[in-house]
């Protein structure tokens, strides 16, 4: 049974239907543990599809402030019947199983190791509200009353909560406290209240938010300048571009004419997508566009064309499961390849990896100065889970001081002082060029080519005009791996290896270590932020003899880019993967580390 | 090629239009392409009508994508700022760049490969954006520059250079681009540049997507008998709907219209005269323009002229309201919301 420490440290799993409201009901439980003061965080498993078929949404109450999944289900919500027997299954000795018993089912009462509340939540709403719609969608909201109850969660913030939802909806504020309270006083009525595992309000340190990562890039997008997107749908990218759409329609208005200081462009695939936002930045405006894998592989082309022809471009490449359509609503990394060598030729591209929303904000801005900066594409690698999961983060701030880099461009003035401009001369010697805007001069103007090109931008077949030019393309690259975001590097005083991970393992690996410190095994940790590797990451590979390289794929990408690019230490560099789709808890990779530390000690 | 070095001849009879510039300043690199082919008189056409508008090259932006057509960007308007994008795409970067400053006037030239087959798509997608440019179809039938394979504009029963005829039906981008709402649709004939240059002016200054498909041979691989994009045949089966003229505002008041001319008012001031062969025909209504063109198709005729205009559909910019400024010249300061309005959004969140 639990004890006292499952105090603000448990995970509730509701089993639902999609298409039935229940992400508001959701998000509403979620939003009251957040607004108590204690740390927690929300995982959606949602199919392809639109209607009628499983969804999972997993709460982590975590006192700790862990941003992973535990792995573990203390308390499951079983509301579709579809699933009971493996949410029955999922759940952890000790944990207490809430089912809707309106339709009684004896055979959810065999395990005697857990705890069975029945609620007869469908009697009870349809005895209370009028209209099948009305009925379906209030069971949701009172199956939260009862967790009300069980957790012991504050109903004023719960009340709260709902008339910011609903504002002067009045009569949706009523339905919905209505629903609550027949869950809560069914609960209170009929168990003991509260659970073991309940919430105690805390004040936080820190001011924190609620955000996803699609939301805080779109953010950033607009903070960074950013005046054209362009994209094509595709989960989990979608989102991205509603919310950069709904936050211009707010911020990007002219205040005078009312205008649009913005203009999004919804194109006919991803080839157009990425064609139009190169168009617009080969223009002079920062323009970006956003996929997922399926659109990554379609955007190719283009990418190789603007790394030779050297145009700045953000592209937000929004993980999910791989290879083909794979499972386009299920988490992954598996794109860290396709996306470094992205096009033909010996073509590479500048990565970042953000771990969380707030990254995704802040490396947006970085992502636009380096693309201006470094006159190439830079791919900004999230995930589903980063893009599409509320995760607790702190407040995303910004500096009134900042101004965009945007780079080595010859305006009007310069040129006209200048005798004749060239394109691709490394007058700096940091492999980085001059460009210069069309329309600006006329001693400024050139033909873009994604053809075999001189220094001087002309067209050429001539081996050593051709070499000069890519080969400085490799010493661009060199420069861009100093001006690219450095790790996250965390160390002990004696270690006994190390993790390197990128992105959304974050959390789980911060977990692992902890967990193994109080074990007294201490591993030191690299988190990688971008792609060139800077001199960071090489030194910290030549540090140990073991190191465990931690990432969603299953092909071992991060590590294989390591050895591709740094050619060092094969045999210490232990992949550590997990693919299954899930975001990555400590539990999927916790074991394999353990056993392999304990194989190096015994050897 | 674009460094051999072109010698400028200055034509003894080339007087500098009303900026200052002559013809030379019009063009660009010396072709590369095969001596008589017909992408080479359209290059020709584009210059003339540049300096025959007052515009200064830099404020052109030239784009094309891959195929002998696409190369012919290098050939004019050396002041322009040039894209030679990939194979088909072009329609794309064109509509990009035009959305980050559609001050300035974009013309993209394209092949029957590259805009008919792989970019067929991104064609048809600018045209309902109606993005504002000129864009030429160079139209020879074929893939000239992977050596002569049938193209999608290729007629039932052209045959090819080794005899074998092409079966598949033709795509006409004129009746495709007036089915998905063009704009601005024209056919013109690269030995005819005395049509043409008047539909290259026509196109630049109409304000939205000017399609312009001109039939313009490939003396390498598809100028022999049988074919029905030579040079002989086009010359034999044209039938000019319509000759058109672009009128500037300069000239608006001494223009004298031909007997039976008709004007559309264009929305830089200028206009567009007409003086029409059929009287049957009027290229300001869709459904009858079609019709038309499908009847001369039948009859195994080449019909060319200005056949369709409106020139108040609405374009990409007014389509997406955006501001008067060029997007890419808005200050950052217009376009940062700052961190007492972060701070604000955020309230939503905690
Ligand atoms: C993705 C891609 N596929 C194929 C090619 C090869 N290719 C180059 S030009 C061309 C056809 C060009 O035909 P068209 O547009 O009619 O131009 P033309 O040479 O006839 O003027 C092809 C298939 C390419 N460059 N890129
Ligand atoms: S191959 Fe044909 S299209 Fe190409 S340059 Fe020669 S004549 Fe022109
Ligand atoms: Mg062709």
């Amino acid at each position: 049974m639990a004890t006292k420490s499952r105090v603000n440290d448990f995970v509730i799993r509701i089993a639902t239907v999609n298409g039935t409201g229940s992400a508001s009901a959701n998000a509403l439980l979620m939003k009251a543990i957040f607004r108590m003061g204690v740390p927690v965080l929300g995982k959606n498993y949602f199919p392809s599809n639109i209607q009628g078929l499983p969804t999972w949404y997993e709460i982590r109450v975590t006192e700790d402030g862990y941003l992973a999944r535990s792995g573990l289900t203390d308390i499951v919500v079983a509301m579709n019947a579809q699933t009971y027997e493996e949410d029955l299954a999922e759940l952890t000795p000790g944990g207490a199983f809430i089912y809707d018993s309106t339709w009684p089912r004896k055979e959810l009462h065999q395990r005697s190791d857990i705890q069975v509340l029945p609620i007869p939540l469908s009697r009870m709403c349809n005895e209370a509200f009028v209209g099948s719609r009305a009925r379906i969608l209030m069971k949701n909201i009172a199956y939260v009353g009862a967790i009300v109850a069980l957790l012991d969660l504050d109903m004023d913030v719960v009340h709260g909560l709902l008339r910011e939802t609903f504002g002067d909806k009045h009569d949706l504020i009523d339905s919905n406290a209505r629903a609550i309270e027949l869950g809560h006083d069914y609960a209170v009525s009929h168990f003991e209240c509260p659970l073991d595992f309940r919430v105690e309000a805390r004040k936080p340190v820190t001011e924190r938010i609620m955000i996803d990562g699609n939301t805080a890039a779109a953010l950033g997008c607009v903070y960074a300048g950013a005046t054209v997107g362009s994209w094509y749908p595709i989960t989990p990218s979608t989102s991205l571009l509603d919310a950069f759409s709904n936050f211009c329609k707010r911020l990007r208005k002219d205040s005078r004419t009312g205008k649009s200081n913005y203009c999004i462009i919804q194109a006919e695939d991803e080839l157009a997508a990425i064609g139009t936002a190169l168009g617009a930045s080969w223009n002079g405006a920062r323009a970006f566009t956003a996929t997922s894998g399926p659109g990554l592989s379609l955007m190719s082309e283009f990418l190789g064309l603007a790394y030779f022809t050297e145009i700045p471009l953000v592209l937000f490449d929004v993980q999910r499961a791989g290879p083909s359509t794979g499972m386009p609503t299920r988490t992954q990394q598996a794109d860290i390849l396709s996306a470094a060598y992205a096009s033909h030729g010996d073509t590479k591209q500048v990565l970042l990896f953000p771990a969380d929303p707030k990254e995704c904000f802040s490396l947006t801005i970085e992502a636009f100065d380096l693309a201006d900066r470094l006159q190439t594409p830079v791919i900004l690698l999230s995930d589903l889970d980063i893009g599409m999961n509320d995760w607790p983060c702190e407040k995303l701030t910004w500096d009134d001081d900042y101004r965009p880099d945007y780079g080595k461009i010859r305006r009007a003035e310069e040129l006209e002082g200048m005798e004749m401009f060239h394109r691709y001369v490394d007058y700096d010697g940091d492999g980085i060029c001059y460009r210069t805007l069309p329309g600006v001069h006329s001693k400024g103007s050139y033909l873009v080519r994604g053809s075999g090109h001189n220094q001087y931008g002309g067209y050429t077949e001539k081996d050593d005009e051709y070499r000069e030019v890519v080969d400085r393309l490799r010493k661009k690259f060199r420069t861009a791996a100093s001006l690219v975001p450095k790790p996250v590097i965390d160390t002990y005083e004696r270690p006994h290896g190390a993790i390197i991970s990128i992105g959304s393992c974050d959390g789980a690996v911060r977990e692992t270590r902890d967990r193994l410190e109080k074990e007294g095994l201490r591993l030191d940790y690299m988190r990688i932020r971008a792609f060139p590797f800077d001199v960071n990451v090489t030194d910290f590979l030549s540090k140990y003899s073991r190191i465990f390289v931690v990432e969603q794929n299953r092909d071992a990408q991060l590590r294989s880019l390591l050895l591709t690019e740094i050619t060092e230490g094969s045999e210490k560099l232990v992949p550590i993967l997990y693919y299954g789709g899930r975001p990555l808890s400590s539990l999927d990779i916790i074991e394999r580390i353990r056993t392999q530390l304990r194989e190096d000690k015994a050897a | 090629m674009s460094f051999i070095k072109k010698p400028r001849i200055i034509h003894p009879e080339s007087r500098p239009n009303s900026i200052g510039l002559s013809i030379n300043d019009y063009e660009g690199a010396m072709s590369t392409l095969c001596a008589g082919c017909g992408h080479d008189s359209v290059s020709a056409g584009i210059m003339q009508a540049f300096f025959e508008l007052d515009i200064a090259p830099h404020n052109v932006a030239k784009l094309s994508g891959i195929g002998c057509s696409s190369k012919t960007p290098t050939y004019f308007l050396r002041g322009a700022h040039g894209f030679n994008s990939v194979h088909g795409r072009m329609p794309s970067i064109a509509t990009g760049a035009n959305a980050a400053n559609g001050e300035l006037h974009y013309i993209g030239v394209s092949g029957d490969g590259d805009s008919l087959s792989i970019g067929l798509g991104q064609l048809c997608h600018a045209i309902r954006r109606n993005v504002n440019m000129l864009y030429v179809i160079e139209n020879n039938g074929v893939y000239g520059l992977t050596k002569g394979q049938f193209s999608a504009s290729a007629d039932v029963g052209s045959t090819a250079k080794r005899g074998e005829a092409n079966h598949l039906r033709p795509i006409d981008p004129i009746l495709t681009a007036i089915d998905i709402g063009g704009s601005f649709v024209a056919r013109g004939f690269s030995g005819d540049k005395d049509n043409l240059v008047p539909l290259i002016k026509a196109g630049i200054m109409h304000r939205g997507f000017a399609l312009i498909d001109v039939i313009s041979p490939c003396v390498t691989f598809n100028d022999h008998e049988g074919s029905t994009k030579s040079y002989l045949h086009t010359r034999q089966a044209s039938h000019a709907a319509i000759y058109a003229d672009y009128i500037p505002v300069r000239d608006e008041i001494t223009a004298v219209l031909d007997k039976g001319a008709n004007v559309v008012p264009l929305h830089d001031g200028g206009q567009v005269q007409f003086r029409q062969v059929d009287d049957k025909y009027d290229p300001t209504d869709r459904s009858k323009a079609a019709g038309y063109i499908r009847e001369c198709q039948e009859r195994s005729e080449i019909v060319t002229g200005l056949l369709y205009i409106d020139d108040d559909a609405p374009d990409l910019h007014m389509l997406s309201d955006t501001s008067e400024t060029p997007l890419r010249d808005l200050e950052f300061k217009t376009l940062n919301p700052g961190a007492k309005a972060l701070e604000e959004i955020q309230n939503a969140w905690s």
